[in-house]
């Protein structure tokens, strides 16, 4: 059975190491969910979060796959009950008027946050899950989504130190 | 300490690495180091396409199993190497590519014979680099040949822009390499060995399968000696032969498409198949589900990806070939295994590989096993892609690793004149065969001109049958004998070795095969050998693409 799961990977910070990931996907026929980079602690790496669909046979294929690039250091698979893991989304909706109070309990409700608004827009920032996210999304589908822009998932190990 | 330029640095990282030969080709942007081979400090090979500098080097590398080196301007010269670095990449071949680049403030700006070679060539090397600061240059060229030579070996790229190799710095190769996300020498732990031994020792039909693997680990003594204790069959991979002697009663040929039929039932009557340096290729296996059916499989590889990638394997041992085998020797027990080798001798006398000399013209078969009978079978075969490698495959008794060079995975036409030429290279004393088909060999015969200019005595046979004939084969079986580009014009090849000042000679009669072939073995230095062949000729026997490999046909 094929499910999403999360690979925490160490590379080293070195140009062409995305397009090198990358292009281990596409060659290999293996789908990305999401990707995100970013610098670690140490300035000479850099943590990848990808959430692949897998299962079990292509995610050991994955992982061997990855491990073969010379940039990738660490390869470590996150156990969905026992990560934190985030996603961020900008979400700008149309709204008038009237109806910036109901938005604003809304946003209220999942602990989101408004971060710009002009005359007949507003621009939500919410943080949680990607379920919790994607129920604001879809709620606030209700008054109009003109953008929306996510971080896709950035996730950790609860407790243990790597 | 004086300042070395870019250029001498690479020089002299390249004779720290023992480098002994460049396959290279001159340009725009790789002058700096041509200016130092001027003073020969290392040899280099001027080869006719920068395609058969990765080749030759590649060649080079089959046949002495060190790191071959091929050198090519930027841009143009750059994408040139491309099929090659993509041929050794497919069969692991160690090769080291170096490209010159154009200035460090250039790249980007779509400068003239720019290309972005790393860009390029990363799905096709094991690893590759653009060093833009001449501090990085010795550090990477000494981590390009770790890279390329451990594990499983692979080649690399290393591209360098034109203001590095004139950029000054002090040289310093350092001793160590210092690579964290690269572990290729771990040893094998054992895990999973005394399991293998027990399914071995319990085993009533077991085969081993060997391949490439066994070759470039140099685990083909010990292969013996398992297989002769045990006595278990072994089949070997296109990729593997010359792992394990052909004519040994244990030895089964090749499987697989074109393999054996004697290899093809054992594998599907074996009830364990040790695969040892294979990767499960699609020739090999024929449609899945068909695939050694009643067989648990051990899979032996260094390469941990490789293991259940094509096939559902039963106990992986993940390490070098030679180390794997060598731990399992003393485990595996002696047994008869009476009932089973009977078995096998029983199918090698019913269906024998063979072939019918039932036309008047020369059966491109016979070419092969003349040319393996005047050279008592210690030749190095190169070959090209197509009907003659498969023969070539199939009637040449091949008794010695890295004697048979040639694409396996990828499939390259007009790899085998450039890759004889590196063979050549690399074993000067010995005879170096490149079985060649008109199609193939018209796709780099330039190499004729390098060939000639260093006097290197490979023969060339041309299995001349007038067609693209593998593909003209499947025409014929498949789509109903529509010969859709595949009947050539053939330039007169006698003429054409001429022009390059090289010894030709034309066969087409059978009773005159041995003595002409005979005369070109002889002869001290190259021969091109045009033998017009039955042209309609098949090669048998076929498990056609998507059957299973008990539903091959021919061969009667």
């Amino acid at each position: 059975m094929s499910s999403k799961r999360i690979l925490s990977v160490t590379v080293a910070n070195k140009p062409g190491v995305l397009s090198r990931i990358t292009g281990l996907f596409s060659r290999r026929n293996f789908n990305i969910n999401s990707l995100n980079v970013g610098e670690t602690d140490n300035p000479e790496y850099s943590r990848m979060t990808i959430v692949v669909d897998a299962n079990d046979r292509t995610l050991d294929q994955i992982k061997s796959q990855l491990d073969k690039l010379i940039e990738v250091i660490k390869i470590t698979e996150l156990d969905r009950s026992d990560i934190v893991d985030r996603d961020l989304a900008l979400i700008r909706v149309s709204s008038s008027r009237n109806q910036r109070s109901e938005i604003i309990q809304i946003v209220d409700t999942f602990r989101a946050k408004i971060v710009d608004l002009s005359t007949d827009t507003i621009m939500i920032e919410a943080t949680g899950t990607s379920s919790k996210i994607e129920a604001l999304i879809e709620i606030l589908k209700d008054f109009g989504i003109i953008d929306i822009v996510r971080t896709g998932i950035i996730a950790l190990n609860r407790g243990v130190v790597e | 300490m004086s300042k070395l330029s870019g250029a001498e640095i690479f020089i002299e990282s390249l004779k720290r690495e023992q480098v002994e030969v460049i396959f290279g080709y001159p340009g725009g942007k790789n002058i700096p180091i041509y200016n130092l081979l001027y003073d020969e400090p290392i040899k280099h090979i001027l080869v006719r396409h920068e395609q058969a500098a990765a080749h030759a080097a590649d060649g080079y590398a089959r046949s002495t199993g060190k790191v071959g080196v091929c050198l090519a301007t930027s841009g143009p010269g750059a994408t040139n190497l491309v099929t090659g670095l993509a041929t050794a990449y497919m069969d692991s071949v160690p090769v080291v590519a170096f490209t010159g680049q154009v200035d460090t403030k250039s790249i980007g700006k779509d400068a003239f014979q720019e290309a972005d070679i790393r860009g390029i060539t990363m799905p096709i090397t094991k690893h590759n680099y653009l060093v833009t600061d001449i501090k990085d240059l010795a550090r990477t060229i000494k981590e390009a040949f770790y890279i390329a030579r451990t594990g499983r070996p692979g080649p690399v790229l290393i591209d360098m822009p034109v203001d590095v190799l004139a950029d000054r710095l002090e040289f310093e190769y350092p001793e160590e390499v210092d690579l964290p996300g690269y572990r290729p020498n771990l040893p094998f732990n054992g895990q999973g060995l005394d399991k293998a031994a027990a399914e071995i020792n319990k085993a009533e039909r077991p085969v081993i399968f060997a391949g490439g693997g066994v070759i470039s680990s140099g685990a083909a003594e010990v292969l013996r000696d398992l297989a002769r204790k045990a006595k278990i069959p072994v089949t070997t991979s296109l990729m593997g032969l010359g792992a394990y002697p052909i004519d040994d009663e244990l030895s089964l040929g090749m499987p697989g498409m074109h393999g054996s039929k004697y290899a093809n039932y054992a594998l599907c009557e074996a009830d364990l198949l040790i695969g040892v340096g294979v990767r499960f290729d699609d020739r090999v296996t024929g449609r899945l589900d068909a695939f050694a059916p009643k067989a648990k499989i051990i899979h032996v590889d260094i390469d941990k990806a490789e293991i259940n990638k094509n096939v559902d394997t039963f106990i992986s041992l993940t390490g070098d070939a030679r180390d794997v085998l060598s731990q399992l020797l003393p485990l595996v027990e002696e047994i008869e295994r009476k009932e089973w080798l009977a078995q096998i001798a029983e199918w090698k006398r019913e269906y024998p590989l063979t072939y019918k000399d039932d036309d008047p013209a020369i059966k491109p078969q016979a070419v092969v096993e003349e040319l393996n009978n005047l050279s008592e079978g210690k030749a190095i075969i190169v070959t090209e892609v197509g009907q003659h490698q498969m023969w070539a495959a199939q009637y040449y008794n091949y008794s010695y690793p890295r004697n048979f060079i040639t694409s396996g995975g990828l499939g390259t036409m007009g790899f085998g004149l450039p890759a004889a030429v590196g063979a050549q290279v690399g074993r000067p004393g010995e005879l170096v065969v490149d079985i060649s088909g008109d199609g193939s060999f018209q796709m780099n015969l330039q190499e004729l001109a390098t060939i000639s200019e260093y006097n290197l005595p490979v023969k060339i046979v041309i299995i001349n049958n007038g067609t693209l004939g593998m593909v003209r084969q499947w025409q014929e079986l498949l789509h109903e004998k529509r010969y859709s580009s595949t009947i050539l014009k053939n330039p007169d090849f006698v003429k054409l070795a001429a022009a390059f000042d090289i010894k030709a000679i034309r066969i087409e009669e059978k009773d005159e095969l041995r003595a002409k072939l005979k005369e070109a073995i002889d002869y001290d230095g190259p021969v091109l050998i045009d033998v017009r062949v039955a042209w309609e000729e098949n090669v048998w026997p076929m498990v056609p693409p998507g059957a299973g490999n008990h539903e091959m046909i021919g061969g009667e």
